[in-house]
């Protein structure tokens, strides 16, 4: 991105780079012009980039001591805490690491919604983004199933069993993802393999993600584009990674705290039975970070029309750069949006709540009311919001409110005079 | 276009030929990565289970686990089966009658898969507002035959192939 060709100092170097540009990728990296103006809800990337190390690290380590059989499997995860050198340490990093991935993954896409950043030209990285988090759903299911517990066991049941309600071919499918007539020694063979593939094509992805983040450049809390380099960009090192690091300090600071103070205040203790096919617990729930998602599921009072919904609630969100109608990106200069912004925070963790809870008499209300909400946001309050509001006055630039000391309306203008 | 542009040439077949010949390659290779998944020849050997039933007393039932799969085997009382033959099927998601769901001369019988046709949980017994069934996980009531009456499930639960060895013993599978 940098104006100037770069060109290695030493002549190894040069020899080097002239057949493998790796070293005008890391001038790239450290020159990349970033917006001056980025607050701290900017630091997840960095954030999440270092939950996937953590968890490819953590999770190798743990499949040197696991064993994927039906028989075997919980022992040995037992064996892990107990006997295994720091192995209680490392898994206890590893399951709670897959919820701070989560926390992480979900404050940068709600950064998105608030800011505009899924809007034209960065569609790509939107969906690419997406496309992690549903690999990250899927890796973090298969990573549950793994300790074969009551809650692996049952919960492995009723996801796979979602897929039975596909007409016709559904039973099918779901004795195909067995391997079995019923979840079993083959399904949790599988489910390791391919638990320990996803996050490698996570990496894929978030590779593809940084890609296309690097062709427009960041967004930023104003939403205006911007010169690149100019007076309104820092160059990426040593700006923007220390505002990193000491972010992701104060993350791992939370991390720790659940590690070392709670390491199992975000799982079941059912988990801690043995998997047993003749009962099924009294109340089982999926995980945190999927609560909202299994709301909309049952609120459904129909198999297949709770598994369309479901799904829906998720694919709804490849779409959302042309739900959106308004061209103004950022929420802070929509005074409208920016309302229903935080409704659909709100209506998103009653959800979770109500996710958590029996799905009978007033949760199971709450959980229609704040499935249809949910809907109604994507596709009716976007569209008619972005044509109807009247949008604040946007800056010209980053650096004019600052220099002028405050966005004066002769210096600013309005969105229908954008060039 | 001319004429002689649109005839089918050779190069024209020789494409469509490789084409045609490199998908059933790829197919004859992704058919056996795709089956490999599907259950093996272990697991179709488990095919049948049998029970000793002599034990079991009226009203009561046991629970016996055949590829890998719970069945529920409970011997029902005469006023059991005359409520689950008494419900008309105007009431039924899923309408079938009591007397499909059991072997003739032995209604008292109910030999069925214990598992929700929702999501696959393990419904628990004398449990629900239909003196039969209730599953945990997303609340669907079975009645006494276990047929779904309330709740997500779709339709009944199943009733595997069985047959009677003997009077005391039933075959699964």
């Amino acid at each position: 991105m940098s104006e100037h060709e770069y060109v290695p100092k030493s002549k190894a170097a040069k020899w080097f780079n002239d057949r493998l540009p790796l070293l005008t990728l890391g001038a790239h990296l450290t020159d990349y012009p970033t917006p001056k103006n980025l607050n701290y809800w900017w630091t997840f990337g960095g954030i999440l980039t270092f939950c996937l190390i953590t968890q490819i690290v953590t999770g190798i380590v743990l499949a040197m001591h696991y064993v994927a059989h039906a028989d075997l499997a919980f022992g040995s995860v037992e064996h892990i805490m107990r006997n295994v050198n720091y192995g209680w340490l490392i898994r206890y990093i590893h399951s709670n690491g897959a919820s701070m991935f989560f926390l992480a993954v979900y404050i940068h896409i709600f950064r998105s919604l608030f800011y505009g950043s899924y809007k034209s030209p960065r569609e790509i990285i939107w969906i690419l983004g997406l496309l992690i988090y549903l690999l990250m759903m899927a890796a973090a299911f298969l990573g549950y199933v793994l300790p074969w517990g009551q809650m692996s066991f049952w919960g492995a049941t009723v996801i796979t069993n979602l897929f039975s309600a596909i007409p016709l071919v559904g039973e099918s499918i779901t004795t195909w993802l067995w391997g079995a007539y019923s979840v079993d020694n083959p399904t949790l063979n599988r489910f390791f393999s391919l638990h320990y593939l996803f996050p490698f094509l996570i990496l894929g992805l978030v590779v593809l993600h940084i890609w296309a983040l690097h062709i427009p450049g960041n967004n930023n809390p104003v939403g205006i584009d911007i010169k690149k380099p100019s007076k309104d960009t820092v160059p990426f090192h040593p700006y923007i990674t220390i505002k990193d690091a000491f972010a992701l300090l104060m993350f791992m600071i939370i991390f720790a705290g659940f590690v070392f103070f709670s390491p199992n205040i975000l799982g079941h203790s059912d988990n801690y039975i043995p998997a047993n096919p003749l009962v099924t617990p009294a109340h089982i729930v999926p995980e945190w970070y999927l609560l909202p998602f299994y709301a909309i599921l049952r609120s459904v009072p129909d198999k297949l029309g709770g598994v369309i919904l479901m799904f829906s609630a998720i694919f709804i969100l490849f779409v959302l750069p042309w739900l959106d109608t308004s061209k103004v990106r950022s929420a802070v200069f929509r005074p409208i949006y920016r309302q229903f912004f935080w409704i659909l925070v709100i209506d998103v963790l009653m959800l979770g709540y109500v996710g958590a809870m029996p799905a009978e008499g007033i949760y199971l209300v709450l959980a229609r009311v704040g499935t249809i909400y949910y809907f109604l946001h994507f596709i009716v309050v976007l569209p008619v919001v972005g044509l109807l509001e009247k949008t604040d006055p946007i800056p010209m630039s980053i650096s004019e409110p600052v220099i002028t000391g405050g966005a004066e309306p002769s210096l600013a203008r309005k969105l229908n005079e954008k060039v | 276009m001319s004429k002689e542009e649109k005839k089918v040439k050779r190069r024209d077949f020789l494409f469509t030929a490789s084409y045609a010949v490199g998908a059933v390659g790829i197919g004859a290779v992704i058919w056996p990565m795709i089956d490999q998944m599907n259950p093996d020849k272990a697991q179709k050997a488990l095919a049948t289970t049998e029970v000793d039933i002599s034990q079991i007393e009226p009203g009561k039932s046991i629970t016996v686990l055949w590829r890998g799969k719970p069945v529920f085997l409970k011997r029902r009382t005469p006023e059991e089966i005359k409520e689950a033959r008494a419900v008309s099927l105007d009431d039924l998601p899923d309408p079938q009658k009591d007397e499909e769901r059991v072997k003739e001369g032995k209604d008292e019988w109910l030999v069925m898969l214990g598992v929700c046709t929702h999501l696959g949980c393990v419904p628990l017994k004398d449990k629900g507002d239909y003196n039969g069934w209730f599953c945990p996980c997303h609340g669907s009531h079975y009645d006494v035959s276990g047929r779904v009456r309330k709740g997500p499930a779709p339709t009944n639960m199943e009733i595997p192939k069985f047959e009677f060895v003997d009077n005391n013993t039933i075959k699964i599978g």
